[in-house]
């Protein structure tokens, strides 16, 4: 049996596939927003000087980076409705159930890659902010956030891509991400290769996807004038405006 | 450059009333005592030079004043108001950091290492809290820091970012910004120890035309000429204690501590 350029060329447009690799992304970009969320608060707790932040982030961070994703998922799937009756419903779907789950996983890594970008934004960041007489939560969102994601960003990109891979563990809770939508495939024809070939091209495409929209993004947080004019038009306009009305 | 209108906004409270004041102003770091009771007053449009051995507590007295941190004892009042602290029922309350937030707005500070906003433009840094504080309308908000730049003679850098500037043209832009919100006095921290000499200049020229402005100036500083052309007073500072304040001429031509011939001594 040689691979068959005919059913590769098939399955690499089957509608199936396209959609599996939806539902993988789909995860990983829920799962990622639930992490960034968790693991702000859980950095900001862990860098408090109060014991009772400090020490339930402590916890969280201990007890989902000894778990294995898998068995989260299957907590999540299955264990979770038994003592959840809420859960037993239909809005309660396996995607929603993959999300949430490595989300909470992934949450513990975010924490510390959120945690060394703050620390990593020069004291007198926070200081001049302070000095200025903004608030507390404006020298965070203003002054200090800008600064460390242009930090976090490297890192955060490659637990995006380390999540798209993380969502083919779903497939045991039987969500159709990409590579389930090839083993079915395989379990019903046995043409391994070219069933796996195309999910190896779908996972290509989507990396290769994420790392230039990655590039874009870091390039925007350059702070020359230069990148402005590239991705700020408008306001250079206005101060051109500006510069010209006197 | 002209500083033409006057940047104090108008006070008419008792001339007498200092702008900013310090009473027995204490703080110790893990038991190391770096200021042991304070008394320093500055009054309106006056401009006030502290000199002083490194390590002797003159940013941690501006630090204090700026209500960036808590004095441990003592207290601080801008126009005769308490700032930072109340006094209630004998105790001392520290107000939250959010009340401090206000109260700041009313003082201004320039460090030595700048510390502009890296991720905004130079215009930004200096709009930045009118947006965010007073709420201002983006497009207002940047007209006037445009203004500002303009009177730092930083018009034409005004889309550049701090890393494209000079050190010189970053400290006069962090000067831009810390008068934004046309505070009643402004403290500088060592405003250029940081620069190459050949950029020292243009952030004094800054300074000097401030002061001619009327604005009430607190300056630590190496610059002893600055000081003796500029302030109306000069201070020094040693073991975090006040140890001489005479006016400029009496200060270097006539000191009357030991510690102050000694230290003029070795700066000039
Ligand atoms: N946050 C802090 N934690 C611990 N010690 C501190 C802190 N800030 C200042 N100190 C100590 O307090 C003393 C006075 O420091 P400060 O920075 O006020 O001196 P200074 O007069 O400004 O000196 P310089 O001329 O070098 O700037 C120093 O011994 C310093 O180590
Ligand atoms: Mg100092």
């Amino acid at each position: 049996m040689l691979f068959d350029p005919q059913i590769f060329l098939e399955q690499l447009v089957n509608p199936a596939y396209l959609w599996g690799a939806f539902l993988s992304v789909g995860v990983a970009v829920f799962s990622l927003l639930i992490a960034t969320v968790i693991g702000f608060f859980l950095a900001l707790g862990r860098t408090s000087k109060k014991l009772f932040l400090v020490a339930p982030s402590h916890a969280y961070v201990w007890f989902f980076r000894a778990l294995p994703a898998l068995l989260v998922l299957l907590i999540m799937w299955n264990a979770l409705p038994q003592l959840l009756p809420a859960l037993r419903s239909d809005w309660y779907t396996p995607f929603l159930a993959a999300s949430i789950g490595l989300g909470l996983v992934e949450a513990a890594f975010m924490a510390e890659i959120i945690r060394s970008a703050l620390s990593s934004v020069d004291e007198g960041q926070a200081l001049a902010g302070r000095a200025l007489g903004l608030k507390p939560a404006s020298v965070m969102i203003k002054v200090v956030l800008p600064q460390a994601i242009r930090t976090a960003l490297p890192p955060t990109g490659n637990e995006f891509i380390g999540l798209i891979k993380y969502s083919s563990l779903a497939s045991v809770i039987s969500l159709r991400e990409l590579l389930t939508t090839a083993q079915v495939g395989v379990n019903i024809t046995f043409r391994y290769a070219e069933y796996y070939t195309v999910a190896i091209i779908y996972y290509l495409v989507i990396v290769t996807i994420i790392t230039v929209v990655q590039s874009r993004v870091e390039r925007k947080f350059l702070w020359t004038s230069k990148s402005v004019k590239r991705v700020d038009r408008t306001s250079r306009t206005s101060l051109n405006q500006l510069e010209e009305q006197k | 450059m002209s500083l033409d209108k006057p940047v104090a906004p108008d006070r008419s409270e008792n001339e007498s009333t200092p702008t900013l004041q310090v009473k027995n102003l204490h703080k110790a770091y893990n038991g190391n005592e770096v200021l042991k009771g304070v008394e320093f007053a500055i009054n309106r449009g006056q401009v006030k030079a502290i000199l002083g051995p490194s390590g002797s507590g003159k940013s941690t007295m501006l630090r204090l004043m700026a209500l960036l941190e808590p004095a441990d004892d003592g207290a601080v009042f801008l126009d005769g108001l308490q700032i930072g602290t109340s006094n209630s029922k004998g105790k001392t309350i520290h107000h939250s950091e959010g009340k401090l937030a206000v109260e700041r707005r009313d003082i201004g500070m320039v460090f030595q290492r700048f510390n502009l906003f890296p991720h905004l433009s130079a215009l930004d840094n200096v709009a930045l809290a009118l947006i965010s504080v007073q709420s201002i309308k983006r497009s207002d908000a940047r007209e006037t820091a445009f203004r500002l730049l303009e009177r730092v003679g930083l018009a034409d850098r005004a889309s550049h970012f701090p890393s494209e500037l000079s050190g010189g043209q970053q400290q006069r832009v962090a000067i831009a910004r810390a008068l934004v919100l046309k505070p009643h006095v402004m403290l500088f921290d060592e405003p250029t120890s940081a620069l190459d000499p050949e950029l020292v200049g243009e952030v004094l020229e800054v300074m000097e035309d401030l002061a001619a402005s009327g604005m009430t100036m607190i300056v630590v500083t190496h610059e002893t000429r600055f000081a003796r052309r500029v302030a109306n007073e000069v201070t020094l500072f040693d073991s975090g204690v006040i140890v001489e304040q005479a006016e400029p001429n009496e200060f270097f031509e006539n000191p009357q501590h030991e510690r102050t011939k000694r230290f003029l001594s070795h700066v000039h």
